[in-house]
């Protein structure tokens, strides 16, 4: 027994390490199972997917977040990204019923902002060499202001037809599903493409990928325009689930999307990690919502509660590798 | 530029005159000496938080301490409610304060040594549940009174019109410059910032000096609240959320690297100040609410330019 025991430790360890995400699924499932336990009608699909749907712009932005982190980067602007593309793209709708043509131009005048948002960035980072944090604080004011300059109070309307397709359900499956799929098939294909191989390289020791010529400030220019683009999707659902635009709208996306990598198996040095993991992640972060909203806990106590999942979600699979440590010791 | 490189905080104390005197020049009365000692109050207080966010980055092991806004907000908190402007009960609420912050500051130490959690969610985790506590505590709504002792500190002057907590400041820094260079914690946790690995075989207790480090940062935080209380004497449920990213960045404008192991209390100082004159200045010229933000971001990217570059690949 004591020999089975032994050879299930290390198999158990090498799965935990290859599945960077089994963690999260743990997470998910007693997620799950708690918020079944305070709704019972958690698995009603109309209520399932309308709260899931909350967390759609954060699951886009929170996926180029991943892109950005695997690449060994951070970036702290996304939610400056969001509510500037969100903006820009609710401006240019302009007031009544826009045409189809005009609906276009907006939608994709708020994807550029985001992919020039990101393309600065990357510059920054990737070709002058600045410290990611930092100047992507810093240019977090510079995306705010913008953001301000083109909306300076929350205002504005999404025409009804669009917001009407967000909250659709085509052929029978909701729009978050759609959503998580296209982004997943994208994923693979970046992934299986010969510049996911590169991205993980540059994450995981930007020197010796650049020795063996993997052209780094390139990799991590792209995956900064990525999360940009990334961030812009997240601006559009944001404006459609609230029909409305708001200058600040995206602020609380940037550490939220960080803390969904990182619940996601996603480690924040670079170079591992996936965005299946980071989808999981934010489902997880959406149940703790639920589950905080359900409990019969006072109101004043839910942001406490909440806070404490988190960091417990967080701690986990230290505390796990504490007591194997112990165990072994 | 490589011959600027050597001193940041020359850099950032020649810049910050600069500022000092176009503003001057744009804004008559900005010189004055009167508002000179107004931005210099104000520089005080991220100056505090940044203290505590210096020795976190000099820690290195991407050491960062996203839990001093929230913090911040929770030592103004305690002192404003335990204290409710009593002389008296307001040195128990410092105390409280203070201690309060070194708590939390030791659990975000903790789990990030013992639980191996990255600094940045961590801290970031944590400001999520100090938040929290913060809205148990009031319920929402504050109640409370700054004491006269605080306000005294903080907005009267004691010699030449220069408010009390300048001197603070100072005092603080050169308790900065003793714990960094003088004492074998200051020399541990270079050690520690340059290579935790080589740190622990020259028999550094690394988690101990982590956990000090973090503690040492949430009782700056809280100190820095208690200061705020004074100049504010209101408090508001997210009056310190605005010092949480701007003392990393003061951080690093003064020359500390983000890397860990390498940086000084006076170079913080100096960012402290810059960013605080930047900011009086772009607030002067009574720009609209976008343009202060895109200059405001604009201007900390040429500083990084300066100084804030990772070694090239290139070698």
């Amino acid at each position: 027994m004591s020999a089975a025991r032994a050879l299930q430790g290390p198999r158990l360890r090498r799965v935990a390490l290859r599945q960077p995400y089994a963690f999260a699924l743990v997470l998910l499932a007693v997620a799950v199972g708690i918020n079944f336990y305070l709704q019972p009608n958690f698995f009603q699909p109309g209520l399932l997917s309308g709260n899931l749907l909350l967390f759609l712009p954060l699951m886009l932005v929170a996926v180029g977040q991943t892109v950005v982190v695997i690449g060994g980067g951070i970036d702290l602007s996304l939610g400056a990204v969001v509510s500037l593309s969100s903006v820009v793209t609710v401006v240019l709708m302009g007031n009544g019923e826009p045409s189809t043509g005009s609906i276009a131009v907006a939608v994709l005048a708020g994807f550029g902002a985001g992919v020039a948002a990101g393309a600065l960035n990357g510059f920054c980072v990737a070709v002058l060499r600045f410290q990611p944090i930092v100047t992507t604080f810093a240019t977090s004011f510079v995306f705010s202001g913008l953001a301000l300059y083109v909306l300076p109070e929350p205002g504005g309307a999404m025409p009804l037809g669009l917001q009407n397709f967000y909250y659709s359900s085509p052929l029978g499956l909701p729009m978050v599903l759609w959503a998580a799929v296209a982004v997943l098939v994208a994923w693979a294909l970046v992934r299986s493409a010969r510049y996911g191989t590169y991205l993980y390289a540059t994450g995981g020791r930007d020197l010796s990928a650049y020795q063996s010529g993997v052209p780094v400030s390139r990799v991590r220019f792209v995956s900064y325009c990525i999360a940009g683009l990334m961030a812009a999707l997240g601006g559009l659902a944001l404006a459609l689930s609230t029909g409305t635009g708001n200058p600040i709208g995206g602020a609380a996306f940037t550490l939220q999307s960080i803390v969904a990598v990182v619940l996601g198996g996603t480690r924040l040095s670079g170079g591992q990690g996936g965005v299946l993991g980071t989808i999981i992640g934010v489902i997880i972060l959406s149940l703790i919502q639920s589950i905080v909203s359900f409990s019969p806990a006072p109101s004043s106590w839910q942001t406490l509660i909440n806070g404490l999942i988190v960091v417990a979600a967080l701690a986990g699979p230290g505390l796990f590798a504490l007591t194997r440590h112990r165990r072994a010791a | 530029m490589r011959f600027l490189r050597p001193n940041p905080i020359i850099i950032a104390l020649v810049l910050s005159l600069i500022l000092f005197v176009v503003g001057g020049i744009v804004q008559p009365g900005f010189a004055s000496y009167g508002q000179a000692m107004n931005i210099l109050r104000l520089a005080a207080f991220l100056g505090i938080v940044a203290a505590g966010q210096t020795l976190v980055i000099i820690s290195g092991g991407e050491g960062i301490d996203l839990s001093v806004g929230a913090l911040i907000t929770l030592g103004a908190i305690l002192v404003f409610r335990i204290g409710a402007g009593d002389n008296g009960t307001a040195l128990l609420a410092l105390a409280v304060a203070l201690g309060v912050g070194l708590l939390i500051g030791a659990l975000n130490g903790l789990g990030i040594t013992a639980l191996g959690i990255p600094p940045l969610v961590m801290t970031l985790g944590m400001a999520g549940v100090v938040q929290g506590l913060i809205l148990v505590i009031t319920g929402g709504r504050v109640e409370g009174d700054a004491a006269p002792w605080l306000t005294g500190l903080v907005s009267g002057s004691l010699v030449f019109g220069i408010p009390g907590v300048v001197f603070l400041w100072l005092l603080l820094g050169a308790g900065m410059w003793l714990l960094l260079r003088r004492t074998a914690y200051g020399r541990r946790l270079f050690a520690v910032g340059v290579n935790r690995a080589t740190a622990r075989l020259s028999g550094v207790r690394v988690p101990l000096v982590v956990v000090l480090t973090y503690a040492l940062s949430g009782m700056l935080a809280a100190l820095g609240g208690v200061v705020l209380l004074g100049y504010t004497e209101q408090v508001f449920l997210n009056l310190g959320n605005p010092y949480t990213l701007p003392s990393v960045a003061a951080v690093v404008v003064g020359g500390t690297l983000l890397a860990g192991g390498v940086g000084s209390y006076f170079g913080t100082m100096a960012g402290a100040l810059l960013l605080t004159l930047l900011t009086s200045l772009l607030t002067a010229l009574e720009l609209p609410e976008s343009a202060r933000l895109i200059v405001y971001g604009v201007t900390l990217l040429l500083l990084l330019s300066l100084y804030g570059r990772q070694k090239a690949l290139r070698q």
